[in-house]
């Protein structure tokens, strides 16, 4: 994968907005000046859990007590990582944006550990019957796909290192969501997102290879174009 | 997923199956997700341009897509 450097993220100081400026100062305070605003920090980004986690409720199967305490540990370990990393935070945004982005984070950290707690499946199962089905592929039209499914199952098992096809077998056929694959794998969100991509571009070199898929990656030169 | 013909089906496999080396993956994306969010807030088009091996990422990785949704959520509250 690429590596980029967008502009806007080069190092040195910068000029804060005044509410940013505002939060720095009360957060590098000494005293009652500090304790209020670590209080109002606190208060920000529980509520900022809270939305959060009501927001992605419905699609996690999660509700009551169990949603608060993710909720509750998120916040508090957002406001952990904010003030750990307050030296770092070099106005390139709102102080609040950069702040929300830890709740973020952790909210999602945190529902990846749980998807543990209620597992619907067991992350290692290798039931192939579910490939086409991942992809919405109609078993009455089976014949027009079987070639190409049967080509990724090889591709998984001929091209992919052993924790390339673990992580696949995971996420897809077994559809655990990626940081609960990252929290059973002691691993991180960006680790097993490049095992994906690199299992994925594998499995299409080798169906490509086996004129299973079309390379049309190609110019009409016979070189490879960059997407 | 919804069963679906041989060529739609098909497709979505093809679509999984692309990767692009413009993608910069989950840490960088992360790592400036705050400021990226702002930018889509103000103008998407922009961010897209300015930042567009981020924007490559948000759109094949569903974790990352989701921690943007619900920043951009936050921001607009």
């Amino acid at each position: 994968m690429a590596s980029s450097e967008p502009a806007g993220t080069t190092p040195g100081p910068r000029l804060l907005d005044a509410d940013s400026a505002q939060w720095i100062e009360e957060l590098t305070a000494q005293g009652a000046a500090r304790e209020a605003g670590l209080a109002r920090l606190h208060d920000l980004l529980t509520r900022a859990a809270h939305r959060e986690v009501r927001r992605r409720a419905p699609r996690l199967g999660i509700a009551g007590p169990e949603l608060e305490d993710i909720a509750h540990q998120a916040a508090s370990d957002a406001m952990l990582a904010v003030l750990a990393k307050l030296d770092g935070f070099r106005g390139e945004s709102r102080f609040t944006t950069w702040a929300y982005a830890f709740v973020m984070f952790e909210v999602s950290a945190k529902v990846g550990r749980h998807f543990w707690r209620h597992p619907t499946v067991a992350m290692d199962a290798e039931d192939w019957e579910r490939l086409p089905d991942r992809f919405g592929l109609d078993p009455a039209h089976a014949v027009e796909w079987g070639d190409l499914v049967a080509g990724v199952r090889r591709a998984v098992d001929e091209a992919l290192t052993p924790h390339q096809r673990r992580i696949f077998v995971a996420l897809v056929l077994n559809h655990a969501p990626l940081d609960s694959v990252a929290v059973e794998l002691d691993s991180n969100r960006n680790a097993i997102y490049k095992a994906l991509f690199d299992a994925r571009r594998k499995i299409r070199a080798f169906l490509v290879a086996n004129a299973l898929m079309a390379d049309d990656t190609r110019g009409a030169d016979g070189r490879h174009r960059r997407r | 997923m919804d069963a679906t013909d041989g060529a739609e089906g098909t497709a979505a496999l093809d679509r999984f199956l692309r990767t692009d080396p413009a993608d910069v993956g989950c840490g960088e994306a992360m790592a400036v997700l705050h400021v990226y969010a702002e930018l889509v807030d103000r103008d998407p088009a922009l961010a897209e341009a300015q930042y567009a091996g981020v924007a490559t990422h948000l759109a094949a990785c569903g974790p990352c897509a989701d921690d943007l949704a619900g920043l951009l959520a936050a921001l607009r509250d």
